[in-house]
């Protein structure tokens, strides 16, 4: 097979061009030329890729003109028609960080050339575009740079060869947010042992999940005349016309239902049941009003003590549903909710 | 207390006219085992099957795994309360029939029930690949309300598991295994350097057939309490619950738990083993607060360092785990806890249903929600007609070609939380 062809993006300073002081050194590209960490990339690559051309630009002058330098520096590459795109590694260098996640992200996103990076952790460039691309962790300055090219060049490699990437541990790139399976050497049981006694010990330990910051929704405050508000059911157990019409899934529900219960007086055994997966549904087959209490609405519809029941319900099956597609259906139909002038939303879970 | 286990490796299991372990093969009677699980007039007809490890073979719905074992010497029997009378296990000599299991299948709620391929790219998450194993299909009698049959399938696994066990009472074990633990006292004098552990177990009791039985009593209605690390051995912990495949603990989770296993492996070297603590996993949130405050509250009475703490089942046991995490991270003890992730088909959504800062030290059995291939198998003990349904199945599962695409949530025990198996996440 023949070699995978990488254009290489680096500053001035790995250019050996200069330190600070040549820092608005504009972008040029050297086709054919192997420059500074390209060396090291080029052996690491062995038969696999070659690096076709070189891109070098000053960080003062990426940042300071930033549009004009991606937009030259784009043309560069595309000319190159490249399998791969490789910018850095720039360690703990802020600007050079910044400059790579920049164009190698637009690299990515815009000629639809597979990118990689690498950086520091701590590198504001990290942050900025670990979620765009892929940037391999390396050590805070260029003494690192064996280390980091050993994960950097194989990475290249598999995203520009389209294979299935793995999880940061296994690849060594930042995590990205997005959660990627893999099987370890030891089982779950021995590595919390391990990261007890590391935690015992005040040693560093590094956990396998990090807690995200939490969406938390206050409540709303109390609806004041509820004697006149128009009330509308939502609800995550699962609650639909017998036989499941729009097949909601019994668990990890990729949609959501609208159904009409007008004149609808009471749930019955016969016409409602429940699509949810996560519960004995003996008792909520029996009477779905257990779950969506129209009854109850309705007779309180009856008496005044409240306006209204909306005609339409909303139901989904809440059982190990990821929380983004909770919020997706959640922001659809509110919106319909909101148009229909509801004014209030009794949402019963399970 | 201490515990001897004896180990039979079974090498293969058969059919024959009489039930006996013979070599390391077990060689079961149809009829005497068909006997037993018929005891219960709630089952109307059982057939039994057997499965080997790399065998095209798919089970399919799974309700629970058991591994046959037998009390040798020391009070009380296997599965105290549920089978054997009520006594206090954990200490004397028990045999287990290593290598093999007994398979619970029936369609039950026919949601929550597991799949096991004994070969392909699902062997590769189900630890029950791995065994040799005694299907048991159950049927109910006509009329019947699933917890009810919930209910027969489950005593009629663990009579046919005691029932295959009392075939080693006579025999030599291959190898034994001694597990022993200090009282409170002897244990601060025997290791005073070392730090203080536990295991804090959280029960799967959200009820509606999530369901734990902890010598038969329905883990809902405990407080927490300590036990010794041994009493899971003889069977003092059974699952009763059709919560996802993939997160719920199987009875043979309970006896073999790895978290117990490997803090033994620590204990008297790098760590004093003090205790066994369960808790429970209720729904409202009175019963929440009191279990984890009583939790954190064994922790500290006990003088604990640091604990492990695992989590069974998703979502609303989420905050469970947290509550404990949290409350028992503020008495100044060490928490490392396992879960698992429900992160989406596409990894990017949140992981867990609640989350802590405390919570810096997290074990994660992968995610749940990717999505896998399973190709067709040439045979299927048990039966498809739900496998559109289970959890973690879509309307779009059964593929034209006969392969199934399905999320990991479907595979029994493959996103275990006591840390049964090597898959992570990241």
């Amino acid at each position: 097979m023949a070699k995978l062809k990488v254009v290489h993006y680096i500053n001035q300073f790995f250019a050996q061009i200069g330190g600070e002081e040549k820092a608005d050194y504009p972008a040029e590209i050297r086709v054919g030329e192997v420059v500074g960490p390209g060396a090291a990339l080029t052996q690491q690559f062995g038969d696999d890729a070659e690096i076709v051309a070189t891109i070098v630009c000053g960080d003062s002058y990426f940042n300071e003109n930033l549009e004009k330098a991606k937009a030259d520096i784009l043309a560069m590459v595309k000319e190159q028609a490249p399998d791969v795109f490789v910018a850095g590694p720039a360690f703990n260098a802020g600007r050079y960080g910044v400059a790579c996640g920049t164009i190698a992200a637009a690299v990515q996103e815009e000629l639809g050339i597979p990118a990689v990076t690498g950086m520091y952790v701590e590198n504001p460039g990290a942050d900025m575009f670990k979620t765009h691309v892929y940037i391999v962790s390396t050590k805070n300055n260029a003494a690192g740079m064996r280390d980091a090219v050993k994960k950097l060049a194989p990475l290249a490699v598999k995203v520009g060869k389209g294979e299935a990437i793995g999880s940061s541990a296994e690849e060594g790139y930042i995590p990205n947010g997005v959660r990627v399976n893999f099987f370890e050497k030891e089982r779950g049981s021995l590595r919390a042992v391990k990261m007890l006694l590391k935690k015992l010990a005040d040693k560093p330990f590094e956990t396998e999940f990090p807690m995200p910051d939490f969406d938390r929704v206050e409540p709303n405050p109390a609806v004041k005349d509820i004697a006149h508000a128009k009330i509308a059911l939502v609800t995550s157990g699962g609650i639909v016309p017998k036989g499941n019409p729009d097949h909601i899934e019994s668990s990890s529900a990729s949609h959501y239902g609208e159904y009409d219960i007008a004149g609808v007086m009471d749930l019955t055994e016969a016409t409602y049941e429940t699509a949810h997966g996560g519960y004995d549904p003996v008792y909520a087959n029996e009477d779905s009003d257990r779950v969506l209490p129209v009854d109850v609405l309705r007779e309180m519809e009856k008496e005044g003590k409240i306006g209204e029941l909306h005609h339409l319900f909303y139901t989904t099956v809440g059982n190990g549903t990821a929380v983004a597609s909770s919020k997706a259906f959640a922001a659809e139909f509110s919106a319909k909710l909101k148009a229909d002038g509801v004014d209030a939303v009794i949402l019963t879970s399970t | 207390m201490r515990l001897e286990m004896g180990h039979i490796y079974i090498k293969d299991i058969q059919f024959a006219a009489e039930s006996k372990i013979e070599d390391g093969i077990l060689y079961v009677s149809e009829e005497a085992v068909k006997a037993v699980a018929l005891e219960d007039e709630k089952i109307k007809s059982v057939s039994f099957d057997i499965a080997k490890p790399g065998e095209s073979v798919r089970i399919t719905p799974v309700k629970d795994v058991i591994e046959p074992r037998v009390k040798v010497e020391g009070r009380g029997g296997i599965f105290p309360g549920v089978i054997a009378k009520v006594d206090t296990v954990g200490e004397g000599k028990t045999y287990a029939l290593k290598g093999m299991a007994v398979v619970t299948a029936g369609k039950i709620v026919g949601f929550q029930e597991g799949i096991i391929d004994m070969t392909g790219p699902g062997a590769d998450y189900t630890p029950f690949s791995q065994t040799l194993n005694l299907v048991m299909v159950c049927e109910p009698v006509d009329g019947i309300k699933q917890h009810d049959y919930e209910k027969a399938v489950r005593f009629a696994g663990f009579r046919v598991a005691v029932y295959l066990g009392e075939l080693a009472r006579n025999l030599t074990p291959d190898e034994t295994k001694v597990y022993e633990t200090c009282t409170i006292k002897e244990g601060m004098e025997k290791y005073p350097n070392l730090p203080r552990v536990a295991y804090v177990q959280m029960l799967q009791s959200q009820g509606l057939l999530h369901d734990t039985y902890v010598y038969g009593v329905d883990a809902k209605k405990i407080v927490p309490t300590i036990m010794s690390p041994t009493e899971i051995m003889d069977g003092a912990i059974v699952s009763g619950n059709c919560v996802s495949a993939c997160d719920k603990n199987p009875t043979y989770v309970h006896l073999n738990n790895p978290v117990v296993h490997d803090m033994f492996e620590q204990h008297g070297k790098t760590f004093n083993f003090v205790c066994h603590i369960i808790t429970n996993e209720n729904v409202y949130l009175a019963d929440k607060q009191r279990s984890s405050d009583w939790t954190a509250k064994l922790c500290k009475m006990l003088d604990l360092d640091g604990v492990i703490v695992s989590q069974e089942g998703f979502g609303n046991p989420d905050t469970d785990l947290i509550m404990n995490c949290k409350k028992i991270e503020a008495e100044g003890v060490k928490t490392v806890i396992i879960t698992d992730e429900y992160a989406g088909r596409d990894g990017k959504s949140q992981s867990l249903a609640d989350s802590d800062p405390a919570a810096d030290a997290v074990v994660t059995g992968g995610n749940a929600n990717q999505v896998i291939i399973l190709p067709k198998l040439d045979k299927v003990i048990g039966t498809l007609d739900y496998v559109t349904k289970i959890a973690g199945a879509s309307e779009e599962t059964l593929r034209e070609d006969g392969s199934l695409e399905v999320e990991l949530q479907v595979l029994t025990g493959a996103t275990n939380e006591t840390g049964f198996n090597k898959l992570s996440a990241r």
